[in-house]
């Protein structure tokens, strides 16, 4: 089809247009700053970023041994169940030795009463409060939000995370503290009510990785990315599939398609 | 009259079939030989690529539906049900999430072509306003989907969406108690949403053959915006526009592939990986990216009724766009005025949306109050005025003409 | 307004037959009369279709196994269940897979009946020593669920009715089961079905 020329002018101008609001786009909907001090989290490379990549399993094992021994005193995974674990490389015996170490609740016993047993792999992780408000009381007000999601419930993901494990500071001199409060240069207002968890040498890895806050924040972050999105590795390797086959058909169907319209050009 | 259809089908079981019910003779009258104007650009692939994407969006539903749980407890934890413990649910979640901004895509860019080469135009006025109405059912239907998963946005969403209509004096409040079958959104929002989201596709998929059945009525429109003159200006739809339609699909498949792959929450917000809280509103209420435009015009109005009045206005100011618009000819490929100024009009919609993503403060105010006075002027003020005052460039004699640079052949 | 798997040309004879293709100014139907270079758009379009039809296929698949039991429901599959309160003569219920399962812990009157029936004289016929654990006689192990249409048999609870064989009776259609778990008399067809099962220890068995 040979088209006068004048006709793509403003078909042209209309996709310049839609790539450079396409761009804005991206650029501005970005969460605005509010008139709280929102602080940008720093920016770390992960294992799972970019098309290919996909969680370090190593990584995501020490962190569920920092979860295991730190984090899961106050904070829930309730969407985790000890089976699930199979998708950090632990295999079937592993995964039921290590949910024999928990002691879950395991409904009722012969008498009606609730009754608490160890794990099996299709419980789900014990949280350490029975409820919100039980949660509250016993933190002083403040609820320790389940960390099953907490990567992609959170701008910045692991990054943020990250930041606020490795974000613990003295206060600034003249900045006001509120009783109970922890200075945080990540947290958004600075002010946390939870205390530093990680110290250099919380936890012992037994891998010999040196257990520096640095590291053990990286670990635990790793392995709340795989808590949020344990279908990474699946999905990715599904989607490069997907999309090379996709791309082929469309070379295919256009080859058709130009041979259709041979006779009409 | 009765009696049987005469069939030309040679096989005899279709044969036979097609004499009872002749819907293989329809198919082909309507999607075979129907004459279609043989110089559509791509742009004509976009109704082609919504109709895909709403069945899509259907399939998927209906599956997402056999594991979902419409109740305040159990919705939120049954989305992560489906995402982590059913058999590719996390792949049925993530076509269905991204597919409700893939249709609006496709719909806005359908509208745009529209808009753009005057298919609205008569004869096709009815075809145009079914497609508003399809706009509208498409917009309620995303509305209720996404407070389904019960997370933070959804349901302050919903709340904020709801309360709208008690900005209409005296019976506002009222409607919303009604919407909400409660004193909140509560579980009885929730199960009717759920109800009203798997009702309406199916509704839409009634407005969409309308559409359709209304298109094959008046024919197409197509870049030039003259009607066909005879066969030599039409191509047979298949094989020349399934195949042309087909290579538009592969590539918007890879559109939306590349979303639910690898940036499946990119359009979403992270507030709804936190379950909904009715005593603690997050800090930034956004809507979907799909209504920024919508809800910039409801906050650059400081009253609280005409910002409403304003918002639903700026979508059914669409249903008498055939009649704002006075110029005699369709495309605006002939309009040297109108050309730009209806991309102007689309710079305000963009705009308009950005706007809607940032915080009603300073710049943003001033930014929207302009998109939304342009959005407005152009419809009511710039279309009716220009349509009499611009000078067409010459219409081509024919699409062949036009399209081959030969004068028409004689017959 | 097309799926792509409507590429691959059904329709296409009609069309070129058809008298609003003919009528243009270029041959019917694009390229048909050209033998050369038709065989080899014949060839892309069968690979366009057999492209859209894996693309379809694959969808479709995706969304039917979404349908088979998921992780949650595969992961309980198995239960692990305690027999030691469990006293000589008396039986328990479990669930399995959200199924009953009938656990019996027999005595030796029970067992002694269950092996001097004849074989001949069964309408299913299998030895009791073949429906249990070697070494566990007196344990037996059933899916509690009639063979005729569902049903849950009694017999279980001491107080039951468990019919002439000492085993189970169906209240539904009168079907009677032996102490074994075989069908004696009544129209089931089968004897009740043996869930997989191993004993863990000796007071300990897992289902599943």
């Amino acid at each position: 089809m040979r088209t006068p020329r004048f006709l793509f002018a403003p078909m042209r101008t209309f996709f310049a247009l839609m790539v450079a609001a396409a761009l804005a786009i991206t650029g501005l909907l970005a969460p605005p700053a509010s008139a709280q001090d929102v602080p940008t989290p720093p920016n770390e490379n992960w294992s799972f970023d970019g098309i290919f990549g996909t969680p370090d399993l190593a990584a995501a094992q020490r962190g569920f041994q920092v979860y295991s021994e730190v984090c899961s005193t106050c904070h829930a995974i309730h969407q985790m169940h000890f089976r699930d674990l199979t998708g950090l490389g632990f295999n079937d015996a592993q995964v039921k030795a290590i949910a024999s170490t928990f002691t879950v609740p395991q409904g009722l016993d012969d008498s009606g009463q609730p009754k608490e047993g160890p794990g099996m792999p299709a419980n789900q992780f014990r949280s350490p409060f029975p409820n919100e408000k039980a949660a509250r009381a016993a933190m002083n007000g403040a609820y320790p939000p389940d960390l099953s999601l907490i990567i992609n419930a959170r701008e910045g993901g692991a990054n943020y995370v990250y930041g606020i494990l490795t974000g613990y500071a003295d206060a600034p001199t003249g900045f006001t503290m509120q009783d109970a409060m922890n200075y945080n240069r990540y947290f958004p207002g600075h002010q946390i009510a939870m205390p530093q968890p990680l110290q250099d040498g919380k936890v012992t890895y037994t891998d010999g990785t040196p257990n520096t806050v640095d590291q053990m924040a990286r670990d635990v972050a790793t392995f709340l990315y795989w808590t949020s999105n344990p279908e990474t590795t699946e999905r990715k390797q599904m989607g490069i599939r997907v999309i090379l086959f996709l791309v082929l058909l469309t070379g295919v169907t256009y080859a058709v398609k130009r041979k259709i319209w041979s006779d009409v050009h | 009259m009765a009696g049987l259809h005469k069939s030309d089908i040679p096989n005899p079981v279709l044969n036979w079939i097609d004499s009872r019910l002749p819907i293989i003779t329809m198919m082909q009258k309507e999607y075979g030989v129907f004459p279609t104007p043989r110089n559509f650009n791509y742009f004509w692939n976009f109704g082609a690529l919504a109709m895909v994407t709403l069945i899509i969006l259907i399939l998927t539903g209906i599956f997402l539906a056999m594991s979902y749980q419409p109740n305040t407890t159990l919705a939120f934890d049954s989305v992560q049900h489906i995402m982590r413990d059913v058999n590719y649910g996390w792949l049925i979640r993530y076509v269905h999430q991204n597919g409700a901004s893939m249709f609006f895509i496709v719909t806005y860019i359908h509208i745009f072509r529209g808009m753009y080469y005057g298919s609205y135009k008569a004869p096709r006025e009815l075809l145009w306003i079914l497609g508003v109405v399809i706009l509208l059912l498409m917009m309620a239907t995303a509305f209720m989907g996404y407070v389904l998963p019960w997370g933070q946005m959804s349901y302050w969403g919903a709340t904020v969406i709801t309360n709208l209509f008690s900005a209409f004096p005296g019976v506002g409040k009222y409607i919303v108690t009604l919407l909400w079958g409660g004193f909140s959104v509560d579980q009885p929002t929730l199960n009717r949403f759920y109800s009203l989201h798997y009702l309406l596709p199916f509704v839409l998929v009634g407005v969409v053959f309308l559409h359709v059945a209304a298109l094959h009525i008046v024919g197409s429109n197509n870049p030039l915006g003259i009607e066909p003159r005879g066969p030599q200006d039409t191509l047979p739809f298949h094989p020349y526009y399934t195949a042309k339609d087909s290579v538009g699909v592969c590539v918007f498949l890879i559109v939306w592939a590349a979303f639910v792959f690898f940036a499946p929450n990119m359009l979403g917000d992270p507030n709804n990986f936190v379950e909904a809280n009715p005593l603690q509103t997050p800090a930034d209420i956004v809507p979907e990216w799909y209504f920024l435009p919508y809800y910039a015009v409801l906050r650059s109005v400081p009253n609280k009724l005409l910002g409403v009045l304003m918002m639903f206005g700026s979508l059914l100011v669409l249903l008498v766009l055939p009649w704002l618009d006075t110029s005699r000819v369709r495309s605006a490929r002939f309009r040297p005025t109108y050309r730009w100024l209806i991309l102007v009009w689309v710079l305000s919609f963009v705009v308009l949306g950005i706007c809607g993503a940032h915080k009603p403060e300073g710049i943003w105010v001033i930014l929207s109050r302009i998109a939304a006075l342009y959005y407005f002027a152009h419809f009511l003020v710039i279309m009716p005025i220009l349509g009499k005052l611009e000078r067409p460039l010459p219409l081509p004699e024919s699409i062949t003409q036009a399209v081959t640079g030969r004068p028409l052949e004689s017959h | 307004m097309t799926v792509p798997v409507t590429l691959t040309g059904e329709y296409e004879g009609n069309m070129a037959e058809s008298p609003a293709t003919t009528a243009h100014g270029h041959p019917a139907g694009g390229s048909h009369g050209q033998p050369a270079d038709g065989t080899k758009r014949d060839l892309l379009e069968l690979i366009a279709g057999a492209g859209a039809a894996i693309f379809v296929g694959g969808i479709g698949w995706a969304l039917v196994a979404s349908m088979n039991p998921a992780a949650d429901v595969l992961a309980v599959s198995a239960v692990e269940i305690d027999l030691a309160p469990i006293a000589v003569g008396s039986g328990i219920t479990v669930m399995w897979q959200g199924k009953p399962i009938f656990i019996r812990h027999r005595t030796d009157k029970e067992i002694t009946e269950a092996r001097d029936v004849k074989l001949d004289e069964l309408r299913d016929p299998q030895t009791d020593q073949s429906r249990v654990k070697p070494g566990r006689d007196q344990w037996i192990v059933l899916i509690g669920i009639c063979t005729h249409l569902g049903c849950i048999p009694l017999g279980n609870k001491p107080t039951d009715m468990r019919g002439d064989w000492d085993g189970w009776f169906c209240p539904c259609h009168g079907s009677q089961y032996d102490t074994s778990g075989r069908i004696r008399k009544g129209p089931a067809p089968l004897d009740l079905a043996l869930p997989p099962y191993a004993f863990e220890s000796d007071t300990k068995i897992k289902i599943g």
